[in-house]
């Protein structure tokens, strides 16, 4: 620490770095954050930024109808490498939900006020993730067409899904995830669409927006119920949070691979999915703020609790690389002993050594308070935490199943063009949705806004 | 102002610029002997159910409802999809296999507790519902803004047009009006 730093979280903290700017009323918070949507007009910019969106996103659809039309030979999976890049893009991408329900869920439990003006578009980025998380599995199926049959219904031919598989378990999960995710938001944003109906001029956005809020009228009776239905939503998707990611890492432990199976992944995989959402959270609200002059509701308060959480989630991650070798070399399994050694020294120990520095060693950077201040510098770091975790994926696919338990089953695996065009291309269909989304929606939940302006001017009084 | 038939009134709505004088103005009238009383605020407003005598709500009942039904109903599908509609020996494991549907049937016991939780909370609301009386007040947009409403409604037996008025008055609210009923 250094000397001229305030005590940690005192109140000199909170009062040089609160959680939205001063001078704010009820009214100033909703002409501001509704503005954004419906009278500031838009710029050139998100017009040229949203066609490189859409464009890459439309390289994702080639890619997609490319493979539809020839089938995964395109890619560079084979065998023994069945699970490739979409896998990894996979849990990376659902990872990186993780952080939006974690915000709107797990501090709105904890009563974190800094969490109102970030949970609204962290909730957005978790549903745009999973959608992009989704279609890899969809797609590596090979036959999406028939991705129906993991649903149980009552065929023709008298199947069911097999319910003691790992992979029956995903389909559960992640459609669960994203129809609570779904309705988390959609609740949190009907108020906000009654604001926007009551303010918009145009007659179209009117209907649209009346129609979306359903009627929503601000009744005290309405608030009442509506207070209950979302405390209990985020008192379900807590627990719900922490399963996604438990049962993905089911996919890998319960088979009986070497440095898969280990009982250490589910608490990792859950750590390591919060790290990247939080990296992608601060991805995007850095930018955000500064597009459209938010910096008095995502202050440096809220940065700086991001950068916290991540230094955090960060060590459990390193602590998680740690015991997996530990266990390794301590179990005197040879297989897992030799794991441990091929990510080391094997073919792809560069991919290894690339993710401890992204993962553990930059991140330490964050122990600074002057760090922690500085946006450039943790633009950049989540940046390197995102590569990092992508890699951690890659890491763990890619060379236990290159390395299994008879060298004639050995293999290498390299990614197509096809591999980059998918997972590039979802990265813009992520973008596109960010874009569409801060243009037709208030990015900041309104009515929140509102409720901290009042919590904070009864703390003035 | 002018004045409606009473059939045609669906109550008189007083305006307030914080949420203090809101809960007081709502205490007061609640005093005065009125129940159907209902407030609109932008945000919800600490203690302004209690001002307005509002029960326990459903919403958590029908949560468990939802919760019990998704977890029992996933766990005793899978149970006999695996044992009778399509059951497979493995190695002679026993065919129920319970461990195996836990994860599934607490992924379904939350979906059932949340869709219940979401779908409950509307209907009990009765949402959606596009026109209501009180949008016909032109300044309720601020309803969802910056200002806070308080209407006494004409379902009330103590309801009297000048009598609410006066008491709305009598707690300072600005622009009291008539709400139309239609």
């Amino acid at each position: 620490m250094s000397a001229g730093q305030p005590p940690f979280d005192s109140p000199e903290i909170r009062r040089l770095t609160p959680v939205i700017g001063p001078g704010y009323t009820y009214g100033s918070v909703t002409d501001k954050i509704s503005a954004i949507v419906l009278t500031r007009p838009t710029s050139l910019g998100w017009y040229i930024g949203f066609l490189i969106a859409f464009s890459v996103m439309g390289m994702m659809t080639v890619a997609i109808a490319w493979l539809i039309m020839k089938g995964t030979g395109i890619w560079g999976i084979n065998i023994p490498i069945g699970w490739g890049f979409a896998i990894v893009n996979f849990v990376w991408w659902i990872g990186i939900g993780h952080a939006g329900t974690l915000i709107s869920a797990i501090l709105f439990l904890l009563n974190q006020k800094w969490r109102t003006s970030i949970n609204r578009f962290a909730e957005a980025m978790t549903l745009f993730a999973v959608a992009c998380a989704g279609m890899f599995p969809l797609i590596h199926t090979g036959r999406p067409w028939m991705a129906f049959y993991m649903m149980p219904y009552p065929s023709t031919m008298g199947i069911w899904p097999q319910f003691r598989s790992p992979l029956i378990w995903d389909v559960f999960a992640v459609s669960t995830y994203g129809t609570v995710s779904l309705m988390f938001w959609f609740v949190g944003l009907i108020p906000d669409l009654a604001t926007l109906r009551d303010r918009s001029v145009r007659k179209p956005m009117k209907i649209i927006y009346g129609m979306l809020s359903m009627g929503w009228r601000g009744s005290a009776r309405h608030w009442h119920r509506y207070q209950s239905a979302y405390l209990l939503l985020a008192g379900l998707a807590t627990p719900l949070v922490l399963s996604v990611h438990s049962v993905i890492s089911f996919d890998f432990s319960v088979a009986i691979v070497p440095g898969w199976h280990t009982t250490i992944f589910p608490p990792y995989f859950v750590a390591g999915a919060i790290y990247s959402g939080f990296a992608m959270v601060l991805t995007i609200a850095i930018p955000l703020r500064k597009v459209y002059g938010l910096e008095d509701f995502i202050t440096m308060r809220h940065l700086d609790n991001m950068a916290k959480v991540m230094l955090a989630t960060g060590l459990i991650v390193a602590y998680g690389y740690f015991i997996e070798f530990f266990m390794a070399s301590y179990s005197g399994n040879k297989f897992d002993v030799f794991l441990v050694q091929q990510r080391l020294h094997g073919p792809y120990a560069p991919y290894y050594y690339a993710l401890l520095l992204c993962n553990i060693l930059i991140p330490q950077l964050l122990w600074s308070f002057k760090m922690r201040h500085n946006v450039a510098v943790l633009f950049i770091m989540s940046i390197v935490v995102n590569i990092g975790m992508w890699l951690e994926r890659f890491v763990i696919v890619v060379i236990s199943l290159t390395r299994d338990y008879v060298p004639s089953a050995w293999g290498r695996y390299s990614p197509t063009f096809w591999d980059w065009a998918t997972f590039i291309g979802t990265m813009g269909m992520f973008v596109t949705l960010i874009f569409l989304f801060v243009r037709v929606l208030p990015a900041i939940s309104i009515a929140e806004m509102r409720e901290l302006v009042a919590e904070t001017s009864e703390d003035e009084k | 102002m002018q004045h409606l038939h009473r059939s045609h009134i669906y109550g008189v709505m007083g305006e307030f610029g914080d949420p203090a004088e809101l809960i007081h103005a709502v205490e007061k009238i609640r005093a005065a002997g009125y129940r159907r009383v209902n407030a609109y605020s932008p945000f919800p407003v600490e203690g302004l159910s209690e001002a307005l005598g509002l029960k326990r709500n459903m919403v958590s009942t029908i949560c468990l409802l939802g919760g019990l039904t998704g977890g029992l109903g996933g766990f005793l599908f899978q149970y006999w999809v695996a044992t009778t509609a399509y059951p497979m020996n493995i190695g002679g494991r026993p065919l129920n296999s319970w461990p195996a549907f836990i994860p599934v049937t607490f992924e379904l016991t939350i979906l059932g507790a949340s869709l219940a939780a979401v779908f409950g909370m509307l209907a009990l609301n009765k949402l959606p519902q596009p026109h209501h009386p009180v949008f016909n007040v032109p300044r309720f947009t601020h309803a969802s803004a910056d200002r806070f409403f308080v209407c006494i409604e004409a379902k009330d037996p103590k309801f009297q047009l000048t009598e609410c008025a006066r008491i709305l008055q009598e707690v300072h609210a600005h622009h009291i009006t008539e709400v139309s009923d239609d």
